[in-house]
C-alpha cells in the first residue's frame, strides 16, 4: 500500500498556499487601527471639543489612563475583578447545567421544540434586568439575586444554540452509531454531545457577552463589591477619571472574555 | 441463484414495504454469501440498493423473509456485520486513529481488553495504509484517505460481513481504482464476505465473485453472472467485454419495461 499512501497526500501535507505574515497581520493592524479612531474620538469629545473648566474634562483618556495606573497598582481593582469574574462563571455554568440538557431535549423532539418554542422567544425577549425586583424578593439583596439574573440572561442563547446543535446534527454520524449498535446513552455520549458542542461553545461565548453586559447593572444593586459596585462608588466619590478607567477596565476585560471563548471555539473547530 | 455451501450472510424472501407505501421497495430476494466471497449488487438509481443493504445491515427489519448471519437470525444490528457508505462518516472531533477505534468500546460490542483493542486498531490502519497519518483529524484528509479510514474502521471490528454502499462513487478514477485493489487485498486477507452496492458496472466486474443485478418496480433480482477470473482481472478485458455487454443488455431491458 506504499504508493498509495504516498500518492494520496492529505490537505495536511498539501498546506502549499500558507497566507504570508503579511497577510496575517493585517486584520491585527486594521484592528488596532480602529482602537486608534476611538481613542482620537475620545480625546476630541472630551479633550478638544469642551471649553476650558467643562465638567466633560473630567473623563479625558489622559486623566483616566492615569486613574487605570493607580488603580491597577493597587489591590482593590483586583478584587472587584475577581468578584465580578466569579458571579459571570457561576451564573454561566447554572446556564450550561440548565441549557444543554434543555437543548437536547428540545432539538431532538419536534412536538417538545414546538410547544416550547413560543414561550422560550418570549421569555428570552423580557430583559433579565426587569427580573431584578422579583430576583431581590426571591433571593434577597446580594449574590443569589444576581447569581438568578446571569443565569436567567445566559441560559437563553446556550438553550437554543444546543437545540438548533441537535437538529443541525449530521443524520450519517447516527447512523453509523446505529449500524455500531450504539445504546442510546453512547449516543448521546460519544455522538450527540460532541456532535453539538460547537454550537454549544457559540452559545456560551453569546452568553458570556449577555452575562458581562448584564453584570454591570446587577452589581448596581446592594452588593459591596464587583466592577458594577466600583462605578458606583467611583460615581459617588466624583472621581470620573476613575469611573471612565473602571469603564475602561470592564470594556477590556468583556473583550478578552469574548477572545477566550472565540479561541476555545477555535480549537474545537480545527 | 447460486447457494453457495457455507454462507456466511443469507437472506431467503426478502421484501420490504415502507408503511403506508403502495408497493414495496423489494420482493422476494434471495442471497447467499460465502466467507471471502464479493458480491457486487448492481442496478439502477433509486431502485432499492441501499435499502436492501439497510436490511443486511440489520438497520432495517424486512415485512417478509429473514436474514442470517452464520447460524444466527438477523433481528437488529450484529456486531460482526460492518458497514460502510459513500460518504466516509468519520467523526471529525477524532483522529483517524480514534475514528478506526470508535465503537468497539461499545457495549453491545464483544468484551475486548484496551490491548487487544489497540492491535486491532494498529493492523486495520497498517492494513489500509494509513499509519503515517493515524493522528490527524478528517480535516486534514483527502477523499480517498477518508474512505480508506472508514473501511479501516469496518475492519476492527473484524467483520464476518462487509456491507458497503457505493463506498468509491465519490471518488476520483485513480483513486477508485487503488481502492478495489484494496478492497481485494482486504477481502483476502480478512475472508469477510462483501457485499458491494455499486452502479458501476466495470468496478462490479473487477472485484466481484458475483454480479446481481437488481431490477423492476419493485426491485428483484434480474440476473446473476459468476466471474470465475482470477484477480487482479485487467488482463481479462474480451471475457470482461463479453460480460459488460451482458448485463448492459439485461439493465436496459429492465430500464425499458420502467
Amino acid at each position: 500500500m506504499t504508493d498509495l499512501a504516498q500518492r494520496d497526500v492529505s490537505p495536511a501535507d498539501r498546506d502549499l498556499i500558507r497566507p504570508s505574515r503579511g497577510r496575517a497581520l493585517k486584520p491585527i493592524l486594521l484592528g488596532a487601527l480602529g482602537l486608534l479612531g476611538l481613542l482620537v474620538l475620545w480625546f476630541i469629545g472630551t479633550d478638544l471639543l469642551p471649553g476650558p473648566g467643562s465638567f466633560i474634562r473630567r473623563f479625558s483618556p489622559f486623566l483616566t489612563v492615569a486613574s487605570l495606573g493607580d488603580l491597577v497598582t493597587g489591590s482593590d481593582l483586583l478584587t472587584h475583578v475577581a468578584v465580578s469574574l466569579k458571579r459571570v462563571l457561576v451564573g454561566l455554568a447554572f446556564a450550561v447545567v440548565i441549557g444543554v440538557p434543555l437543548g437536547l431535549a428540545v432539538g431532538s423532539s419536534r412536538p417538545l421544540d414546538t410547544a416550547t418554542s413560543p414561550a422560550f422567544q418570549l421569555l428570552r425577549m423580557i430583559s433579565p434586568l426587569s427580573w431584578m425586583p422579583i430576583a431581590v424578593m426571591l433571593f434577597g439583596l446580594g449574590d443569589g439575586a444576581i447569581y438568578f439574573l446571569l443565569s436567567f440572561a445566559a441560559t437563553w442563547p446556550i438553550l437554543l444554540n444546543t437545540a438548533a446543535g441537535v437538529r443541525a446534527l449530521d443524520q450519517r454520524w447516527l447512523l453509523l452509531g446505529r449500524s455500531l449498535a450504539a445504546t442510546r446513552t453512547e449516543t448521546l455520549l460519544r455522538i450527540v454531545i460532541p456532535g453539538v458542542m460547537g454550537h454549544v461553545l457559540t452559545g456560551i461565548r453569546l452568553a458570556i457577552g449577555i452575562s458581562w453586559i448584564v453584570l454591570v447593572p446587577c452589581e448596581m444593586l446592594g452588593v459591596s463589591a464587583g466592577l458594577g459596585y466600583l462605578i458606583l462608588d467611583t460615581r459617588d466619590r466624583l472621581a470620573y477619571s476613575e469611573l471612565m478607567a473602571v469603564v475602561l477596565v470592564i470594556g477590556v476585560i468583556g473583550f478578552a472574555l469574548d477572545g477566550a471563548a472565540r479561541a476555545l471555539h477555535a480549537i474545537w473547530r480545527r | 441463484m447460486t447457494k453457495t455451501a457455507i454462507a456466511a450472510l443469507e437472506a431467503t424472501g426478502i421484501t420490504l414495504r415502507y408503511p403506508g407505501a403502495a408497493m414495496p421497495v423489494l420482493e422476494d430476494f434471495d442471497l447467499a454469501v460465502a466467507p471471502g466471497e464479493i458480491v457486487a449488487v448492481l442496478g439502477p438509481s433509486g431502485v432499492g440498493k441501499s435499502s436492501l443493504l439497510r436490511v443486511l445491515a440489520g438497520l432495517q427489519q424486512p415485512s417478509r423473509g429473514a436474514v442470517r448471519v452464520g447460524d444466527q437470525l438477523l433481528s437488529s444490528v450484529h456486531p460482526r456485520v460492518a458497514l460502510a457508505f459513500q460518504d466516509p462518516g468519520l467523526l471529525p472531533w477524532l483522529t483517524l486513529e480514534k475514528n478506526v477505534a470508535f465503537g468497539l468500546d461499545f457495549k453491545r460490542q464483544p468484551r475486548l481488553s484496551r490491548e487487544v483493542r489497540a492491535a486491532r486498531v494498529d493492523a486495520a490502519i497498517d492494513e489500509v495504509g494509513l499509519a503515517h497519518a493515524r493522528k490527524l483529524f478528517p480535516s486534514e484528509l483527502s477523499g480517498g484517505m477518508a474512505q480508506r479510514a472508514a473501511l479501516a474502521r469496518c475492519l476492527a471490528r473484524k467483520p464476518e460481513v462487509l456491507l458497503l454502499d457505493e463506498p468509491f462513487g465519490a471518488l476520483d478514477e485513480v483513486t477508485r481504482a487503488a481502492m478495489q485493489t484494496l478492497l481485494l487485498q482486504v477481502t483476502a486477507d480478512f475472508g469477510a464476505a462483501t457485499i458491494l452496492i455499486t452502479h458501476d458496472i466495470d468496478e462490479a466486474l473487477l472485484v466481484a465473485d458475483r454480479v446481481v443485478l437488481l431490477g423492476g418496480t419493485p426491485a428483484r433480482e434480474i440476473g446473476q453472472w459468476r466471474i470465475d477470473l482470477p484477480k487482479p482481472r485487467e488482463d481479462d478485458l474480451v471475457e470482461l467485454g463479453r460480460l459488460r455487454t451482458d448485463i448492459l443488455f439485461k439493465l436496459r431491458a429492465t430500464l425499458r419495461r420502467i
